[in-house]
């Protein structure tokens, strides 16, 4: 939009004036068939309320709920009655279950849940030694893409116990602050390249065959590797990679499963923003890269979003301002309140108009995405009635 | 006349407006005649949109704005690969193997196994950016300003020494990951937070001062962004946020006068929590600066209006 290129600045302007899909929270959650719905944004865009939120609206829709939050601010945590990180759902109390629905939230460890698949999908010797391994160690609370990726292997649990035993019929997830676009969708795959890639492989028993012709070249890398790396890092990967590989197939299956779900009808994805313009660019990023993977979008949730309901001008409510300050200066009337709420309404509707602007930019550069806007809250969201305000407004056509 | 700190590195919570911070201290140190880097670290484009330039590729170094006073910012987008294959040939003469092992997926390998080295190879470069002579100069730049990774990873990532604990015990990496140290620990490097007046953000914040204070690191500003200055007194504002202040605007209609005081007791509300979490933040006993929030959104003129902002309210001079 701002790269000076014409055919796109018409576009914006003959798409400016078009109606934008409305996005019909109350009839996702409504479908039955909607069985997991993710939130994902970028850091700040207010993921984990708009997670909280929906998930709590569908509870009291009469849907069996749990949301999968990851990393939440302690209050809002508090609020639905996850304090502790124990990576186990827990009910959340006080909530309206006259419809028939129920809430349990968690928060996500993603150490205990590496831990737990190594234990449930080994022996114990075996368990045992690659939970005191110290590249295991590294991985399991340093790698980038653990997070991610036990977020998507937690989400596969949780899924297989909600078709198991009917607990929860809708999985509301919240995704990690990605560094990139949908870091969670790569990781999974950027983890198994790392554990069965080839280079890994060379640095295990002495390759046979036709890999050995290769490996002259390798081994004066590997010595490179090794030099920086050190010996003893290189000898808990082998160790490490040995004890896993018979536990990897089955991550990476598992993983396969989880994304085959992802992008099932039973699933669907929002994309979360504010109408600034670095979240919307990130937000139009993920809408395309969604779209590239053909994952089912439902729409963009935008949060924050400024309005007044008094009709005037910034620059009407700054000469009105003008005029009250110089008559206050001739008469010694005191009327600074007045000035000061006239001044405050003109930065409020500057502030109304840079968004619009930013917004209908977003709508015209990716034109038949459904948008449902969230007002700008007068305080932080930090227990359920406002929570609950948060899905009026989530559902709400404006 | 230099610059008090040679590097600055600004850190703040996703949706703080930690890069446009950044940018505009960058700016705010490009007084006449001098040169200042900026770099990121996490290849979001994040420094070509805010200057509307093209994308950074490599390890180019790019001239992005001259400013009204007349120095010049350049840009640079760090890479962890690029960085490795730098210091592979370097230290090991290896430019060639560099390109092969990336090649072979060794580098995303090697900073895979060791997620602290991508940092100490990112740090390393700030590093050497900081150090570097060139002709008829002291030093390449006058200071190096750092977009670095969001509060809640800060400390590890600045952290190097704990990063190549399990490292090799010997060699350049770890003779490396000393000098990087000790340059950050130095009296002339200063770590900035960017924050919002929003609990969140200053919780963040807090936490991030009591993760840095350990690493011997120097704390600069803690940047409150955003801000809506009022002229109001305490009182009159918490007169205001109830509501239940009749306001005569003469020219309006009652109803409309009714509807500006309303949107005003919640402007006031938010003012009197945002004044809460400004005590909040003094408790820290650190310098703060307060940027006032542009309504009409970030471009060049806004970045450089914060600029002057930044610079009336930071020291940024040697004295």
């Amino acid at each position: 939009m701002t790269d000076g290129n014409p055919a796109k600045a018409f576009q914006a302007q003959t798409h400016a004036g078009l109606a934008v899909p409305f996005l019909d929270i109350d009839k996702i959650i409504g479908d039955r068939e909607t069985k997991i719905i993710i939130c994902c944004g970028s850091g700040g865009v207010g993921k984990t309320t708009t997670s909280a939120a929906l998930a709590l609206r569908a509870a009291e829709a009469g849907r069996k709920v749990v949301v999968l939050t990851i990393d939440p601010a302690r209050r809002l945590a508090q609020s639905l009655g996850v304090g502790e990180l124990d990576n186990t759902p827990r009910p959340v109390p006080m909530i309206d279950t006259a419809a028939g629905g129920s809430l349990d939230a968690m928060m996500l460890d993603m150490k205990n849940t590496f831990d737990d698949v190594v234990i449930a999908h080994s022996t114990p010797e075996k368990a045992e030694a690659i939970l005191q391994n110290q590249f295991y160690v590294a991985l399991s609370s340093e790698f980038s893409g653990t997070q991610e990726y036990m977020a998507m292997e937690k989400l596969g649990q949780l899924h297989s116990e909600a078709e198991a035993n009917g607990t929860w019929d809708l999985i509301v997830v919240d995704t990690p602050p990605a560094r990139s676009a949908l870091d969670f969708l790569d990781a999974p795959e950027h983890l198994s390249s790392l554990l069965d890639g080839r280079f890994l492989r060379l640095l295990l028993p002495p390759a046979r065959g036709p890999l050995r012709l290769m490996s002259a070249g390798f081994s004066m890398m590997s010595a490179v590797i090794t030099r920086i790396l050190g010996t003893q890092i290189i000898n808990d990967v082998k160790t490490f990679v040995r004890a896993f590989e018979a536990l990897f197939g089955g991550f990476r299956q598992r993983a396969t499963a989880t994304f085959q779900l992802l992008s099932s009808r039973h699933s669907t994805f929002l994309v979360v923003a504010t109408p600034q313009h670095d979240a919307l660019r990130e937000a139009a990023y993920f809408v395309d890269r969604l779209t590239e993977e053909d994952m089912p979008i439902s729409g963009m949730v935008i949060n924050r979003v400024h309005a007044s309901a008094l009709a005037i001008s910034p620059e009407r409510a700054l000469s009105l301002a003008e005029d009250l300050s110089l008559a206050e200066d001739l008469a010694d009337a005191s009327t600074p309140l007045e000035v000061e709420a006239l001044r405050r309404h003109a930065n409020l509707m500057r502030l109304v108009e840079t968004e619009t602007r930013q917004m209908e930019r977003f709508a015209s550069a990716r034109p038949g995405i459904a948008q449902t806007q969230v007002q700008s809250l007068p305080s932080d969201v930090t227990d359920l009635v406002t929570l609950r305000r948060v899905g009026v407004l989530l559902a709400d056509k404006d | 006349m230099s610059p008090r700190h040679t590097l600055h590195i600004v850190s703040g919570k996703g949706g703080t407006g930690k890069t446009t911070i950044a940018g505009a201290l960058a700016c705010a140190l490009a007084t006449s005649g001098r040169r200042i880097l900026l770099c990121e670290v996490e290849g979001r484009n994040g420094i070509s949109e805010l200057f509307d330039v093209p994308q950074f590729s490599g390890t180019e170094e790019r001239r992005i704005s001259r400013t009204p006073a007349g120095g010049v910012v350049h840009g640079l987008s760090i890479d962890a690969e690029d960085a490795l294959i730098e210091y592979l040939d370097t230290f090991y003469h290896l430019s060639i193997a560099g390109k092969a092992l990336d090649r072979f997926g060794a580098v995303d390998f090697a900073t895979s196994i060791a997620p602290g080295l991508r940092d100490v190879l990112l740090t390393g470069k700030v590093y050497e950016a900081v150090r570097r002579k060139i002709k008829n100069r002291p030093n390449a730049y006058d200071a190096v300003v750092l977009d670095a990774p969001p509060t809640g990873r800060i400390a590890h990532f600045l952290n190097v020494h704990a990063a190549v604990a399990g490292l090799a015990k010997v060699g350049p990496i770890r003779n490396q990951a000393d000098s990087i140290m000790r340059m950050l620990r130095s009296a002339t490097t200063v770590v900035h937070l960017v924050t919002l007046l929003e609990d969140m953000p200053v919780t963040e914040t807090e936490e991030a001062v009591a993760a840095l204070r350990p690493t011997q690191i120097r704390i600069g500003t803690v940047i409150e962004n955003m801000v809506s200055p009022t002229p109001l007194k305490h009182d009159q504002l918490q007169a205001a946020a109830t509501g239940s202040i009749a306001l005569k605007v003469p020219g309006l209609t009652i109803k409309q006068n009714q509807a500006l005081a309303s949107e005003f007791a919640i402007e006031a509300g938010r003012t009197l929590q945002e004044q809460q979490r400004h005590d909040r933040l003094r408790t820290l006993k650190l310098p703060l600066a307060h940027i006032a929030f542009d309504h009409g959104g970030i471009d060049e003129g806004a970045v450089l209006a914060i600029a002057e902002q930044l610079t009336g309210q930071m020291s940024l001079e040697a004295p």
